[in-house]
């Protein structure tokens, strides 16, 4: 008797998350690439090929809106890199820290942001920073920077970066849990034979734990890059769909929900939204592709 | 025992429902963005339809007014909207309406109620087809807090000059914030700005409808006017307005912080119950004493009957009710601010509304200039506008600058202005 060359039970096995994912992430991506080929010219879906893309870059008010969209998702997204990952390792390296008494706590409080609603977050940070009726306005009373308090949600200039440091708030526990779990599985072996060396405190710090968390901070900034170019909640409860000030925190999940659904007089065009979505999706697998074939594949990885 | 009880209450509520349901029994779903007004769908305006019309059950099920167009035009594609639509002025519905997603109405009798400006905005360009049921409109002016006023001794300013000096009184006293509006939220600079004291400089209708025609351009002197009026206000809406949201300008005032709020007409149900100090309105001032006043009593809302609806019939009874004197009464009392389009005699018992209708018999009455037509391309007139009336009271632009860009806007793609 010949085995039957099919391992059914990995069909079987795999086939629940395939279906599930297939029906719910694959089919409506292809959709939407389909869609990005289309428009509407009197009630009746037209193909028009590359049209949308061409609009999309060669109209001056389309491309200028889109470069200032992509423009603060890069500006947002390096405020973040700037900010959450040293904020991540140090934290995680204070709380790696076995002399630290409560750690548990810090930790958890430190993470609680990020299981909150983006609709909360911003609620509250925009309550926080209110010029009317705001804490932040209060607080920097008291300590005599009174004057230095500005409206920053509501400036040209500073809206995206306050914005970018209230995301960097929610999010940072993610970095420090992910750089954390990194710096326990350092083995103590390694440590004590540094210590012979003469290696401790910071130059063990930056010699050894650093060089070992790298692929952890490799796939932190990867997942913050996806998650940044993908932002669009925390914008939308904060500014709104106009993005204000003058379009200064637009980014393009904001300017593909704008140009998708409608805004107030302004009608939805699908057609137009599905081609920003697309350039949203190929910008997205570009920096992926990059981080998985030129970073990734030359990091050197440790076995203990 | 108790599953002999249970069995006979589920017996007995099917008898119920069965014997409710055989009065062809039908219930009709309105899609509305006005889920402020929920209770006074549930407890006025429902039951007193309800009580003429027997068999037929209506419910009211609003979404949040930012997400409505949204929201509907998704359930509407997938089939789950409900029978009555509740529509935007213009063409927001009008792309529902050529899309065979409402009905003509034209034929309903109540229609003649209302007169062709108050049917305008829901009618096809060549008014061949009025396809929703005008239920009410808003009128712009300015509230104050006639406390606030009295203490300082400030009169109602009538003429531009005098509003600036009245601001000036208020800044100088310093007890009250002189203006509450912000700019986070950007519509209220377009809304209760620019198209607030607008009419005043273009002349209501004539300069709306020269706009619309191509004879008058934005950048032309009555249409910069407004956005120089605008550019002064900046330096009397109070610290920090630029990150100020509507809510947060809506409780300045009715916490009396701030002295005059630059206002819609349906502020006035939510004011009355928040605000403990006397209030009084004044129209838009105009630019020279003695000028002819022209106000913006905006059509905004009205209801339309969804095409697949299965209660057709039902639903129309209903509109007809909504186009009768009766449902304008009970809308304008139960809602004052919001101000009926029929030609019914209504009369108002809020003062405060009704010192706003009664600009209606001094001044003239014009519509928001962005909404017919000029907002159907892209760039779309209506989103610029709101950035250019913000760009222009923060100072980041200047009046003419800004009327330019709204111009080259329009004028690449709207062939009139061209």
């Amino acid at each position: 008797m010949r085995q039957s060359r099919i391992k059914w039970h990995i069909v079987v096995f795999l086939a629940p998350a395939v279906l599930v994912y297939t029906a719910i992430m694959i089919v409506p991506l292809f959709n939407t690439l389909r869609l990005s080929l289309f428009t509407e010219v009197d009630q009746e879906r037209v193909y028009v090929g590359l049209e949308n893309f061409r609009t999309l870059f060669g109209d001056q008010r389309w491309s200028d809106s889109f470069w200032n969209a992509l423009g603060n998702n890069f500006w947002f997204f390096f405020i973040h890199m700037l900010v959450q990952n040293p904020i991540g390792i140090l934290l995680a390296a204070i709380l790696s820290n076995p002399r630290l008494r409560f750690s548990a706590i810090y930790r958890t409080a430190i993470f609680v942001p990020t299981i909150l609603s983006f609709v909360i977050v911003g609620f509250a940070w925009k309550l926080i920073l209110s010029p009317i009726w705001g804490i932040a306005p209060g607080m920097m009373d008291a300590v005599g920077l009174g004057d230095f308090f500005q409206p920053w949600l509501g400036l040209e200039e500073t809206s995206l970066t306050t914005l970018a440091l209230i995301s960097v708030w929610q999010f940072v526990g993610i970095p420090m849990m992910l750089i954390y779990a990194a710096l326990l599985s350092i083995p103590d072996e390694i440590l004590e034979a540094g210590e012979c060396d003469g290696l401790t405190g910071f130059s063990a710090f930056w010699k050894i734990k650093l060089p070992l968390i790298l692929p952890s901070i490799g796939i932190i900034s990867i997942l913050t890059f996806v998650g940044n170019f993908n932002a669009f909640d925390l914008i939308y409860a904060a500014q709104g769909a106009l993005a204000g000030p003058n379009y200064s925190t637009d980014i393009l999940g904001t300017f593909m929900y704008r140009t998708f659904f409608g805004f107030q007089l302004q009608l939805g065009d699908p057609h137009m939204g599905s081609a920003i979505a697309s350039a949203m999706f190929g910008i997205i697998l570009i920096g992926v592709c990059f981080y998985l074939f030129a970073i990734q594949s030359r990091m050197r990885r440790y076995q203990f | 025992m108790s599953m002999k009880k249970l069995t006979a209450g589920l017996l007995a509520t099917t008898m119920l429902v069965g014997t409710a349901a055989s009065a062809q029994d039908v219930t009709l779903t309105i899609e509305s963005w006005r889920n402020d007004d929920l209770i006074l769908w549930q407890d006025v305006i429902i039951p007193a339809f309800e009580a003429e019309n027997p068999g037929i059950q209506v419910e009211f099920t609003p979404s949040a007014p930012a997400e409505y167009n949204a929201v509907l035009n998704s359930k509407l594609d997938a089939g789950s909207a409900g029978d009555l639509i509740t529509c935007r002025p213009f063409d927001a519905s009008l792309a529902l309406y050529e899309a065979g997603q409402l009905t003509d109405l034209s034929d309903l009798e109540a229609m003649s109620n209302f007169s062709s400006v108050a049917q305008s905005a829901w009618q096809t360009d060549d008014g061949s087809a009025t396809f929703c049921m005008p239920m009410a409109s808003v009128i712009h002016g300015f509230i104050y807090n006639a406390d606030a006023f009295a203490e300082l001794g400030l009169e109602e300013p009538t003429t531009v000059d005098e509003f600036f000096a009245v601001l000036d009184a208020i800044e100088e006293d310093g007890t009250y914030i002189p203006m509450a509006m912000g700019t986070a939220d950007q519509w209220e600079a377009a809304t209760m700005g620019y198209n607030n004291i607008g009419p005043n400089y273009w002349r209501g209708e004539e300069g709306r409808l020269a706009l619309i025609a191509g004879e008058q351009a934005l950048t032309d002197p009555e249409w910069v006017g407004p956005l120089e009026q605008l550019a002064r206000w900046g330096d009397y809406l109070g610290r920090g307005f630029e990150a100020q949201t509507y809510p947060d300008s809506q409780n300045l005032f009715t916490l009396g912080r701030a002295a005059i709020y630059p206002a819609g007409s349906w502020e006035i149900t939510g004011f009355n119950a928040q605000a403990d100090f006397a209030m009084g309105a004044f129209a838009p001032p105009v630019p020279n004493a003695g000028d002819e006043c022209f106000i913006s009593d905006h059509t905004d809302i009205a209801i339309g009957l969804n095409a697949a609806s299965p209660n057709a019939e039902a639903a129309r009874t209903f509109l007809s009710w909504v186009g009768s004197a009766e449902f304008a009464s009970i809308y304008a009392n139960a809602l004052p601010g919001f101000f009926p389009l029929s030609n019914a005699e209504v009369t108002l018992e809020d003062p405060l509304a009704q010192e706003m209708i009664s600009w209606r018999s001094e001044c003239e009455s014009s519509i928001r200039s962005t909404y017919q037509i000029l907002s159907r391309g892209t760039p779309n007139l209506e989103n610029d506008t709101w950035n250019a009336s913000t760009q222009v009271i923060r100072g980041a632009e200047t009046p003419a600058d800004a009327a330019a860009r709204l111009q080259e806007g329009l004028a690449s793609w709207y062939e009139p202005q061209q």
